[in-house]
């Protein structure tokens, strides 16, 4: 190119003489070596042409014809430039280059001139050009195969470079193993591993491959191995299995595997825990046991299925369903040795610590729970939360129960005491004051217990059971309502003692539990679920119990027990009326000089018991008598009416007439009920008791057969129990009218029936 | 359906005694003994003309002292025994003697009883059951389905088990068993089972019932505490061989298994005093008779634990079409047991009730003031049995 730019002028150059044709073949061929990138060496002797990278040379292989036409536009106006400065120095003031033009015909001819020549020039240029287009053809097809050569060799030159690779494959995979790069081992393995396959019909591949496959197992059962260990750590077994994979081991084993070591782990925190749980008695308490169980257990299960899902993502379904199944079996044992556990603390009192541990294990759960979700894991704890809360619940009613019988038995041990003169009976109202709040005490105790379990801070407590069930079916139907009706059971259970006789309930007990019972439904009872209500906002829309239902059930149950106080109080009075009627020979008795002792007792009797039910219960209404006429009364039946009844019963023309009378007298009073529902007040229940008493009396009377001084001494105590008995009951004349027929009925079954005289039988009654 | 008005008898003496004559199973005859200390005891025969509803009686002195129990034979309509007191040397006796009425009174005279002075008459003595070595007498009960031939009877601690023989001219002690325990043990019920060919025999003392075989007087089985107090009457059920009913003054009535002795098949406390009688129906076991001191006379539907739980079986076939509507109409009724009817016709305790042995449909009481009512169980459900 250079030889182009140095030889003649644009003119001729297309031209070129044959002379020129063996510099041209030395210049193609430095050319082709500038081509080949060759040193410049070579060259280096040649005078230095023009620059060969010029892009105006037309020979050059960098030529340009752009570039070249602007050049050549350039040279064209600075000639013309030329001439018009030349012009300009001819004539003076310099017109305008058209004027001078015009001025000029020789100048504008001699341009004519030489733009034709130009336009030669251009066409030669024009020619040269296809002339080097054609040339340049030639040259490219003659280098065509020679190119391709060095193509293949290069090709040849990477094949043989692999080929080396997989010669040095088996030496190079045992250095890696030898020194423990199995990821470096594994990415060679990777790389040859194809090839190797693709080749193994060829005979030296096939060596290779085998030898690689030797390195590769033992490699694999290096890793293995290493895996098994397991002492290196999670982290590095799972480099192992990851490795493990690209191996190409097949996943489903390593999957096995994997959980198999993994359970060999977690089984080991299992027996820390169950050795924890053990017979031995000072195990750690269960908010240590939880904390370990979860930070040993719950953690570890945790990792492993975290691991377990970043390296087996590709198995899918199949390998979560394992996971899953795994998880499930180790959180139910785990399970079972929480419950386990939970169960020793069933005894305990102590529940702040229970909601804590259960908290934790609740909460430590959520994770796997989250992770794995097909396992269920969040779900059973719950389930087992839920359960130690109901267990709880049963055991706070439990609690309560026996709080109330040990109050019982505490009243029990008071009333059985031996009692100091005068002070065992304002005992009786402190008595119902301290069992009453002890047993709301006790209940206030057990919702506070339980309350815990609700606490917000507590993670399961945004759980629906928790939310509703627990509050309305649980504490509120399970604990207070179920306590109420225990109670009232456990009260009612007194009146049904089967030996009524030798009954072992003290009646004092009765009516303190009859007064309970009495205040549960006036107020106690709807204090309690109000608390509970308030305590525990039931969202729950299922139906409770309502407080009237439970007040009825109170009131019921204390309706019974006064009713039975009053029976077993009657039946105390009426044995002792009974055997003294019974055991008496009343035939052959002597003249009365004195109240029978029973009587006195009789009397004493009533009034400790009216004082008893007095200090529980409220007076009540008696009828309009007043205290003072029916002391006058009294005096009038015993003399005058008692005298008036008596009179035709022992004229012998008559003997239907005691009957007569008596029948008529019944016709205008009522019927005595003598074991009827008592009220709730003092007058009724005496009036009860000595209902049944002289009753008693009058039957055991019946069944007798009197003397004369028999029938008198009955008349005698007849008209005591008259003088001290009318105050205690509602209805005075049901006194008057019970003693009557007493005495109507002792005086029948007399032969010989002469009736003392009234007012000897006062002054005996009045002596005492 | 009205039911008829009670009947009431008056009779001018206390009176405990009663029972049905019980060999009469065509007239509706009770017999009534009386309780005077001033005048001779009387036994009353009372005969019910259930179509006119007119009572015819007839009276028989019964003078060795006031009857505090009397039953009637089985076998003969003229035979009859009665515990009764007498008092002498200031000591009250209870004794007890076989008796037998005038051959004319024994189905019962329909003459006119206007003249009852004229026409009193003695009944005739047959024995007295010697109970000179075994105290007070409490009661007498025939074999129920034997031939009048055997009597037991309860005296203090002792059940005595008597032959009669030479026409009941004689009673002689077969065998005898007493009561031992601490404290004065003293019978005061006792009633012969009709079941186990009248083998049993069961007494009441104090709050237990007991059981015994009358072949070798021996306790069979023992209800203790039967009753929270004393237990005062007792009742086997006549078509069931193991239950009985016992009543006593905790005012309850209890029914029982005698093979579970430990609790009560059931218990009903619809009196407010004792209850000194209980007594099944002869024929429908579910008909429940009690009375007490409460003046009160109670009629129990006991349908539950009766021998016709189910009501009575009537064959489909025999029903026509109307009485399938009564079929129907007792289908839907539950069987429950319950109170038919509580009679309020005496004033006084009523210490004795007893069913008709005629007709099973009518009973008497006898309250202590000497009135006898007789009572009818109401038509609806007599209808509703045996239809």
């Amino acid at each position: 190119m250079a030889a182009v730019a140095a030889g003649p002028g644009p003119g001729d150059s297309p031209e070129s003489p044959e002379p020129e044709a063996s510099e041209r073949r030395r210049k193609a061929h430095g050319m082709l070596k500038l081509y080949y990138g060759l040193s410049e060496g070579e060259a280096a002797g040649r005078p230095a042409g023009p620059d060969p990278l010029d892009p105006t040379d037309l020979n050059g292989a960098h030529f340009d014809p752009e570039v070249y036409l602007d050049k050549a536009c350039e040279e064209l106006v600075s000639q013309v430039e030329r001439l018009v400065s030349k012009q300009a120095f001819l004539g003076e003031p310099a017109p305008g280059p058209h004027l001078l033009a015009l001025a000029h015909p020789d100048t504008i001819r001699k341009m004519k001139n030489d733009f034709r020549k130009m336009e030669d020039e251009m066409d030669r240029l024009a020619n040269n050009m296809a002339v080097i287009t054609d040339f340049s053809a030639r040259i490219s097809a003659t280098l065509q195969d020679r190119h391709e050569r060095i193509t293949k060799l290069a090709g040849v030159h990477a094949l043989l470079r692999k080929l080396q690779f997989l010669f040095e494959l088996p030496s190079r995979l045992t250095k890696c193993v030898e020194l423990g790069a199995y990821g470096q081992a594994v990415r060679y393995q990777g790389r040859a591993r194809a090839v190797l396959q693709q080749y193994q019909h060829l005979p030296s591949f096939r060596a290779i491959q085998d030898d690689c496959q030797v390195i590769t197992a033992r490699l694999a059962q290096q890793l293995r191995q290493r895996f098994r260990e397991g002492g290196s750590g999670a982290p590095e077994q799972a480099e192992s299995v990851e490795l493990l994979l690209a191996l190409g081991e097949p996943a489903e084993e390593l999957c096995e595997e994997f959980l198999a070591h993994a359970r060999g782990r977690l089984e080991a925190e299992l027996r820390d825990l169950e050795a924890d749980l053990g017979p031995s008695p000072p195990a750690p308490d269960i908010l240590e046991f939880t904390d370990r169980g979860g930070s040993g257990f719950v953690g570890g299960l945790c990792h492993v299925a975290a691991t377990y899902q970043e390296l087996f993502a590709a198995q899918g379904t199949a390998g979560a369903e394992k996971l899953a199944a795994f998880a499930r079996e180790l959180g139910g044992r785990y399970f079972t040795l929480v419950e386990r556990r939970l169960a020793q603390e069933q005894g305990g009192s102590d529940n702040s610590l229970l909601v804590r541990a259960l908290d934790r294990f609740h909460r430590r759960l959520r994770a796997p729970g989250a992770l794995l979700a097909a396992a269920g894991l969040a779900e059973a704890a719950t389930e087992i939360v839920e359960r130690v809360a109901r267990e709880r619940l049963g055991h706070h009613l439990q609690g309560l129960r026996s709080a109330f019988l040990s109050c019982l038995t505490d009243v029990r041990q008071v009333l059985a005491a031996p009692r100091l003169a005068g002070k065992e009976g304002p005992g009786l109202a402190e008595l119902l004051a301290n069992v009453a709040s002890a047993i709301l005490s006790h209940i206030k105790a057990s919702l506070a217990a339980v309350h815990l379990f609700t606490a917000k801070e507590v993670s399961f407590s945004n759980k629906p059971y928790f939310r509703g069930e627990f509050c309305s079916q649980g504490v509120r139907e399970g604990l207070i309502v179920g306590f109420i009706r225990s109670m009232c059971q456990t009260a009612q259970s007194f009146c049904d003692s089967p030996g009524e006789k030798g009954s072992a309930t003290p009646p004092a007990l009765l009516l303190l539990l009859s007064r309970l019972c009495l205040d549960y439904e006036t107020a106690t009872i709807s204090y309690i679920l109000t608390l509970a209500d308030e305590q525990f906002l039931v969202q729950d829309q299922s139906p409770v119990t309502a407080v009237s239902t439970l007040c009825a059930e109170a009131r019921e149950t204390a309706r019974r027990l006064l009713t039975h106080y009053v029976k077993v109080q009657g039946l105390v009075i009426s044995q002792m009326l009974r055997k003294s009627v019974e055991t008496r020979d009343w035939l052959s008795t002597l003249e009365p000089r004195n109240v029978r002792a029973v009587m006195k007792r009789v009397v004493e009797d009533t009034t400790a018991i009216d004082v008893q039910v007095g200090l529980l219960y409220e007076e009540g209404v008696r009828k309009a008598q007043s205290s003072d006429s029916s002391k006058r009364t009294f005096s009038v039946y015993s003399s005058s009416r008692q005298q008036g009844r008596y009179a035709p019963s022992y004229t012998p023309s008559a003997p239907m007439d005691t009957n007569l009378l008596s029948n008529i007298q019944k016709l205008f009073s009522e019927r005595i009920d003598v074991f009827s529902p008592v009220e709730f007040n003092k007058v009724s229940v005496l009036t009860g008791i000595i209902k049944i008493s002289l009753k008693t009396l009058l039957e055991c009377v019946r069944l007798r057969t009197f003397g004369r001084f028999g029938l008198q001494q009955v008349q005698v105590d007849c008209h005591f129990l008259q003088l001290y008995l009318w105050r205690f009951v509602a209805d005075e004349e049901l006194v008057h009218l019970l003693l009557d027929e007493v005495v109507a009925s002792a005086a029948l079954r007399c032969p010989d029936p002469v009736p003392m005289e009234p007012s000897v039988v006062e002054v005996i009654c009045e002596r005492g | 359906m009205e039911d008829d008005a009670p009947v009431i008898y008056g009779l001018e003496f206390q009176a405990r005694a009663l029972t049905p004559q019980t060999a009469e199973t065509d007239a509706i005859r009770f017999l009534v003994g009386t309780q005077s200390l001033k005048y001779d005891n009387q036994i009353h025969i009372i005969d019910f003309d259930d179509e006119n509803n007119i009572i015819n009686k007839n009276v028989l002195l019964h003078q060795l002292g006031e009857i505090w129990h009397i039953s009637a034979s089985p076998a003969d309509k003229g035979v009859l025994a009665t515990c009764y007191s007498k008092t002498s040397d200031s000591k009250v006796l209870t004794c007890a003697a076989v008796w037998r009425m005038p051959k004319e009174l024994e189905s019962g005279s329909h003459e006119s009883p206007d003249d009852s002075s004229s026409t009193t008459q003695t009944l005739e003595l047959l024995c007295h059951l010697d109970n000179t070595a075994h105290g007070n007498m409490a009661c007498v009960a025939w074999e129920p389905m034997g031939d009048g031939k055997k009597i037991i009877s309860l005296a203090d601690n002792h059940i005595l088990l008597w032959d009669l023989q030479e026409s009941s001219s004689q009673a002689v002690l077969a065998s005898s068993a007493s009561l031992e325990g601490k404290g004065q043990l003293k019978f005061t019920a006792g009633r012969w089972s009709p079941h186990h060919n009248c083998t049993q025999v069961a007494t009441a003392n104090d709050t237990t019932l007991r059981g015994w075989d009358t072949r070798s007087m021996s306790q069979i089985y023992c209800i203790e505490n039967a009753h929270g107090q004393l237990v005062r009457d007792l009742d086997f059920n006549p078509n069931k061989q193991y239950y009985l009913a016992s009543c006593g003054d905790d005012c309850k009535v209890k029914f029982w298994d005698t093979r579970n002795v430990t609790d009560p098949v059931k218990t009903l406390e619809e009196h407010s005093h004792w209850v000194w009688n209980v007594r099944y129906n002869h024929s429908h076991d579910q008909l429940v008779l009690t009375g007490s001191s409460d003046s009160r006379v109670i009629l129990s539907n006991m349908v539950s634990i009766s021998s016709e739980p189910f009501g009575h079986l009537v064959d489909d076939d025999d029903l026509s079409d109307q009485e399938e509507h009564h079929q129907e109409e007792k289908k839907k009724e539950p069987l429950q047991d319950s109170v038919i009817a509580t009679y309020e016709e005496h004033e006084d305790s009523v210490y004795a009730v007893d069913w008709s042995s005629a007709d099973p449909w009518l009973f008497a009481s006898l309250s202590y003031d000497g009135r006898l009512v007789i009572n009818r169980v109401p038509r609806a459900l007599k209808y509703h049995i045996l239809l």
